[in-house]
């Protein structure tokens, strides 16, 4: 195909704007080597949001940086695929994904403080893809920046330019990282927590930021969160993640109103919105299993309240049904009754 | 509903007056007399000269026995210094704390170590906050080594450990685990069983599930709701989660910049805020109904909180405010008070207890804000 060239050619208008198929990703532990991430897929189109939504150490993130090859070097992906304008980034040269780093994929990322370079002023740092990608001047990827800068919100764009990271807030680093995320224009746009270090207010105003850009943009959004509220307001569509597996899928709408799995049951139940005071909130017994002890039927046995002889046996695969959603239950029509 | 407003800065006097049944309307009502804890006042500020932060600013708040207060504000609110303060870990520089009827700040040598015992703390991060090198059950006993009337005695020890683990969900054979084998929510019920070991009166518990997983953190607000219900233990419950304030707290105090801007009961509070802030705090934070279509209740305030080294004149909420006017900047504003129950409820006569906030243009409980 277009191996060839810099950067491949635009998607087709309703063709994925990211595709990923059967992603396995492996880490080297000191005690041997866990799968951190076992046949994860979904895709997403431009202009829509889709939320991988999980708790800690499901392999959310870790999915993220497959994505975006940014993976730690004890992680290796073993398979599946990653499609971006129809070509698998897996197969490619990292000079080759590189190139897409910027014009095609995008990553925001949660800790604003550490994803800068603390020692160089930050207007700096928000015109490098322009030099890299464009081969703009100094200058004028300076004037690239400020025109950022003024976009995500920054107040006196020319004078803080000079500014150094540590001198911003931290929803003004989130607003840095997110101008230069978006610099280039990506297809994609990968936001790894973005909003979790925040205060409440900061956050909205992150949110609606994040917002505006994939609207004026047309940018495929991918936000990856532990929060189900933002999940609620701000995805279409929304894959659940648990101990590296997917175990529900489908439209954000669906999938909250009537969930498939016992998991994402379990977890739209532990929310304390609706729970009345006084009375206990009906909390999903135990934690998440280590990697290196995933049990070997169904990821969630042990903290499951439908588990039967059969879980234990056999690991449930995603089983899609008409309506665009899918679970990986033996047992979800229960579910769907209770 | 009859409103009444108050200055700001009453004269002791005025104060005095406000509150003359205050000791009648304890949480339990029974021989004890008075409030658990009563803040009045509290003022403390870091650094000196031009370079001075005040943390907090005639801060006011009152827990009776048994109940629980949620603190709610943003990063810089001064929520985490009042705790402190609350600890005895920083000495206001201005007003008064009162525990039990007696000031913390007065107490010397074997007085002050008996109070110390009876004010706890719950920590945020449930990783850095135990020694990795200790077991769980030394990490439990470890408060006993400095009072050591609590529990005397190896044998008794090592029962009222077993005891605490069992209160809150551990089994016994944990006793002998150390920190690394156990789980983040795991960890954060050592911290907790750590805290009751000296059987306290008041747990100050900063953040305490913000570290948790969803799953996880359910789990570990059912332990703090039943020990409330079986020991009837108070909780200064400090949390950014509006959700799990509202979940947990009798009462909710919200700051700003180092001053309470609203305070009431709970239901009161979430259901028809009447400061601006509250207001827009409550709409920011993402709900789960996803009926909500984003946007059309949200009140997005612009810009971010003021520098604490230098706070806005008149209200300090002004330069964020969706209805400031010219008054609010030239002006402190007046606490102004609702009464929220019945006549006839024991509690309404107490200003207490009633629905206040600091602000010149309230909300009304109509408005089409909440």
């Amino acid at each position: 195909m277009t191996t060839n060239t810099a950067v491949p050619s635009p998607p087709a208008a309703d063709a994925p704007a990211l595709d990923v198929e059967g992603l396995c990703v492996d880490l080297s532990t000191p005690a041997g080597r866990v799968r951190a991430v076992d046949g994860v897929s979904f895709s997403v189109r431009r202009g829509r949001t889709l939320a991988l939504l999980g708790e800690s150490g499901c392999g959310k993130s870790m999915t993220a940086l497959s994505v975006v090859g940014l993976l730690d070097p004890a992680a290796d992906v073993t398979g599946g695929a990653v499609r971006v304008r129809g070509d698998d980034t897996l197969k490619m040269s990292p000079a080759q994904r590189r190139r897409l780093a910027g014009p095609v994929l995008s990553i925001v990322f949660q800790d604003a403080l550490t994803a800068l370079n603390p020692v160089q002023p930050v207007g700096r740092q928000i015109g490098e893809p322009f030099r890299i990608h464009r081969g703009l001047s100094r200058r004028q990827a300076h004037e690239k920046a400020i025109e950022l800068m003024t976009r995500v919100g920054i107040p006196e764009p020319r004078q803080r330019a000079r500014s150094y990271p540590h001198q911003f807030s931290g929803g003004m680093r989130q607003r840095l990282l997110i101008a230069m995320a978006v610099a280039l224009d990506p297809d994609v746009l990968i936001a790894d927590e973005p909003t979790t270090a925040l205060d409440v207010t900061v956050q909205a105003q992150i949110m609606r930021l994040l917002r505006d850009l994939q609207d004026e943009r047309e940018m495929a959004l991918v936000l990856i969160t532990h929060d189900l509220a933002v999940v609620a307001q701000r995805a279409d569509d929304v894959v659940v993640m648990y101990a590296g597996t997917v175990v529900e899928n489908g439209p954000v709408r669906d999938v909250f109103a009537d969930p498939r799995h016992p998991y994402t049951r379990g977890l739209l139940d532990s929310v304390p919105e609706h729970a009345v005071r006084g009375r206990p909130l009906p909390a999903v017994p135990g934690s998440p299993p280590e990697l290196s002890a995933v049990p070997t039927g169904c990821v969630f046995q042990d903290r499951c309240p439908l588990v039967r002889e059969r879980c234990v046996q056999e690991r449930p695969t995603l089983r899609t049904s008409g309506d665009g959603r899918s679970a990986a239950c033996h047992f979800s029509e229960e579910l769907a009754r209770a | 509903m009859p409103e009444s407003r108050m200055p700001e800065n009453g004269t002791p006097e005025s104060r005095a007056t406000a509150t003359p049944t205050r000791a009648a309307t304890a949480a339990d009502g029974a021989e004890e007399s008075g409030p658990l804890l009563e803040v009045r006042g509290v003022t403390k500020t870091f650094g000196h000269g031009r370079r001075r932060l005040t943390a907090l600013d005639g801060v006011d708040i009152r827990l009776g026995r048994g109940e629980t207060l949620g603190l709610v504000g943003e990063s810089g609110c001064g929520k985490s210094t009042l705790a402190r303060v609350l600890l005895g870990l920083e000495r206001p520089d201005a007003g008064t704390v009162r525990f039990d009827g007696t000031d913390p700040f007065a107490l010397r040598g074997k007085d002050l170590l008996a109070w110390r015992r009876r004010v706890q703390m719950v920590f945020q991060d449930p990783f850095a906050s135990l020694n990795a090198r200790m077991s769980a059950a030394d990490l439990i006993g470890e408060p006993w080594r400095t009072h050591r009337d609590v529990v005397p005695g190896a044998k008794a020890q090592d029962k009222r450990v077993r005891e605490l683990l069992s209160l809150v969900g551990l089994r016994d054979s944990d006793a002998h685990r150390y920190p690394n084998e156990f789980s983040g929510g795991q960890r954060q019920r050592i911290g907790i069983a750590r805290a009751l070991a000296l059987d306290p009166d008041l747990i100050v518990c900063d953040e305490p599930v913000s570290a948790l997983d969803l799953s996880v953190q359910a789990q570990v607000l059912n332990v703090l709701s039943e020990l409330r219900e079986r020991l009837g233990v108070a909780y200064v419950f400090i949390s950014h989660d509006l959700s799990v304030v509202r979940y947990i707290a009798d009462r909710v105090t919200v700051m700003y910049l180092g001053k309470v801007i609203e305070h009431g009961e709970t239901e009161d509070v979430f259901d028809h805020p009447r400061h601006p802030y509250t207001a827009a705090l409550m709409s920011a934070a993402p709900v789960l109904d996803a009926s909500h279509a984003t946007g059309d209740r949200e009140i997005l305030l612009q810009g971010e909180v003021p520098s604490p080294f230098d706070i806005p004149s008149g209200c300090r909420f002004r330069t964020r405010c969706p209805r400031a006017e010219d008054l609010c900047a030239t002006e402190a504003p007046p606490l102004v008070a609702r009464e929220t129950r019945d006549a006839d409820d024991s509690h309404a006569s107490s200003q207490a207890y009633s629905h206040t906030a600091l602000c010149h243009f309230p909300l009304e409980a109509e408005s089409a804000w909440a």
